[in-house]
């Protein structure tokens, strides 16, 4: 600042900072670069490491396994089907449990609930959010299990319905979440215009907000099913297809989950060191598990984005 | 809805009017609709409620004949002795990564997303890959560990295999995208008021971040963080794949490094084990050891409540 002493002219050259001051501007923003171009680092090695596992799995394996009888790998057997199918068959159940209760409970908090109800109500779902999936794999094989599955079907102690319901417990404070959320957004003027013309409440949220908030209920049900899909744990401990399993869609019985057959290839019970292919078959796995939560997550997030373009 | 009993009446257009409008019909359908909404919510204070007391009762036995033992116990194939010390010990640990590596790097990534990204494809990209991450399933993180910590020569040597510290640093990258979104809403959520006010005065970027935005940020940041460590905390599915150990685990001699590089096990990692022996013997064991995990996590949250109430702000 010594430049403007004496009325002498101001240049550039004095309203241009001290050097050192630029220069650690100049560093932080660096840095703080790196810390956010990190993400992009991470996601290119996610995708190296599925890639690489998964051409080693491939190039190894006997084709025709990955289209048999059932997904044994101590057998070399490593049917896709059914893993796909039983991962299909328990996000459908958990998505039957989440969806009902999900958008039940976003409506209710939404277009019902008084601001003190709201304070009092939310934390029911928070907590449930933060309920651990090994908790809710317990509480599925313990009391699911015993006291829905077993009770009202002829279901073995292992089954696919009481994992898929364990699932969808786990995800209906998301889904109710992201539905909130989109029928929150929805402006107050739209719910007025409703009721001016005589509406009750009940058709102002089902015809009004509900067709308004349409694309974000359904980027919730969406992101729910992405969970479900990459759900880990519940199914490990609760759906009993520890060792293999054969083709099955009954929900009574045990089954086997991609993420399910994961973790056993993990744990040890499947894991046969030496020749075989089943270590690879983890990234084989992990890859298809990868590209489905992939999809549904860009579909979900087009629903999002029209939503916030519209409002 | 008695529209029928209404219009039957032969009453003068008047009569009717004032009887439609002024009426203190209950509206039974909506009341309905009302409850049934209700019901969800109801429904899942039921679960919780049930999930609590059914482990809560099936804790009692294991909680009461032990009490303390049961936490400072190592890991053992017997029931009657097994305990979740190391448990407590490798979870700590891993928060500790967590805190040092993904709490630092997100903050700082979310600080320039927010505060120094222009709106170029760069920045897009970077947005895109953050929420893509967020959204990868917790297994697949395990894969990475094991291809990137576990088995990748130059770092193996470093994080010495199935470790805690490939633990730490696995789980580090897969809160990261959390903590980059909860920090950048937070960010978002002060008012360019506040930054004018320090440019105005001749403050460089960085200084208007880190005297004006970050501390209006702050307890917002410092929730979801909070939060965050409660879910690596709870997290299992990737320490499966990293090879938590389940089995024998030297009860700590050696060196700090040495101790960090040795096979460790986790809180969650316990449970999932116990739940999947054979149950009937530790049926008892694994719901105590869930007592111990909700409580830190109950814990954990009630701490993020606290600040969240105290210093939350509202423009």
């Amino acid at each position: 600042m010594d430049g403007s002493t004496g009325g002498a002219a101001l240049t550039a050259a004095d309203l241009r900072g001290s050097a050192a001051r630029i220069r650690k501007e100049a560093l932080i923003r660096r840095g703080l670069f790196g810390a956010a171009a990190l993400s992009i680092v991470i996601n290119l090695l996610i995708i190296a490491t599925l890639f690489d596992g998964t051409l080693d799995f491939l190039a190894n394996v006997d084709l025709s396994a990955l289209w048999s009888d059932g997904w044994f790998p101590r057998r070399d057997l490593f049917d896709i089907r059914t893993i796909v199918a039983g991962t299909l068959l328990v996000s459908a159940i958990a998505m039957a449990v989440a969806a009902p209760l999900g958008l039940g409970a976003a409506m209710y908090l939404s277009e019902y609930a008084s601001p003190r109800a709201r304070r009092r109500l939310k934390p029911i779902l928070e907590v449930l959010a933060g309920i651990p999936s090994v908790v809710m794999g317990f509480f599925a094989l313990t009391w699911i299990s015993p006291n829905v599955m077993q009770r009202f079907w002829d279901a073995t102690a292992f089954n696919m319905g009481a994992a898929g319901i364990g699932v969808g417990i786990l995800i209906t404070p998301l889904v109710a979440s992201i539905a909130e959320d989109a029928m929150f957004a929805v402006p107050r003027s739209l719910r007025e215009a409703s009721y001016g013309l005589g509406a009750k409440r009940r058709h102002t949220t089902l015809r009004i907000v509900f067709p308004a908030a349409v694309s974000g209920i359904v980027a919730a049900m969406i992101l729910g099913l992405s969970r479900a899909i990459g759900e880990t744990l519940v199914v490990a401990i609760a759906a009993g297809g520890t060792g293999g399993s054969l083709f099955n869609l009954d929900p009574t019985g045990p089954g086997q989950t991609m993420t399910a057959a994961m973790t056993a290839l993990a744990t040890g019970s499947d894991q046969v060191k030496g020749a075989s292919e089943a270590f690879p078959s983890l990234f084989f796995v992990g890859s298809l598990l990868f590209l489905m939560t992939l999809a549904l997550n860009v579909v979900s997030e087009r629903f999002v984005r029209r939503v916030r373009r519209r409002y | 809805m008695s529209r029928r009993g209404v219009l039957a009446t032969d009453l003068t257009p008047t009569e009717l009017v004032r009887r439609r409008l002024g009426g203190r019909r209950v509206d039974v359908a909506g009341r309905l609709f009302e409850g049934l909404l209700l019901t969800a919510l109801l429904i899942a204070l039921a679960i919780l409620l049930t999930l609590l007391v059914d482990i809560f009762r099936d804790a009692f036995p294991v909680l009461r004949e032990r009490g303390t033992d049961f936490i400072t116990s190592n890991v053992s194939s017997l029931p009657e002795r097994a305990g979740v010390r190391q448990g407590i010990q490798g979870s700590l640990t891993i928060v500790a990564f967590v805190a040092v590596l993904a709490f630092p790097l997100g903050i700082g990534a979310a600080i320039y997303l927010e505060e120094y990204a222009r709106d170029t494809w760069l920045s897009r990209a970077i947005n895109a890959n953050i929420r893509n991450l967020a959204g990868v399933p917790s297994i697949v993180y395990g894969l990475l560990g094991i291809a990137v910590f576990v088995q990748f020569g130059g770092l193996s040597a470093v994080t010495g295999g199935r470790s805690v510290i490939s633990a730490g640093l696995t789980m580090s990258i897969l809160v990261l995208p959390i903590v980059v979104i909860t920090s950048a809403e937070a960010i978002r959520a002060v008012p360019d008021s506040i930054r004018e006010a320090g440019y105005g005065v001749g403050a460089t970027r960085w200084e208007v971040v880190r005297s004006h935005v970050l501390p209006y940020a702050a307890p917002g940041i410092l929730t979801g963080t909070v939060l965050t460590m409660a879910r690596a905390f709870g997290e299992a599915a990737p320490l499966v794949l990293i090879g938590a150990a389940t089995g024998f685990l030297s009860t700590g001699s050696g060196g700090f490094l040495e101790q960090l590089q040795g096979p460790y096990t986790a809180l969650p990692i316990q449970v999932f084990d116990f739940a999947t022996r054979n149950l009937r013997e530790f049926q008892s064991s694994t719901a105590a050891a869930i007592v111990v995990l909700l409580s830190i996590l109950l814990l954990v949250n009630a701490v993020a409540i606290v600040l969240r109430n105290r210093y939350e702000r509202r423009w």
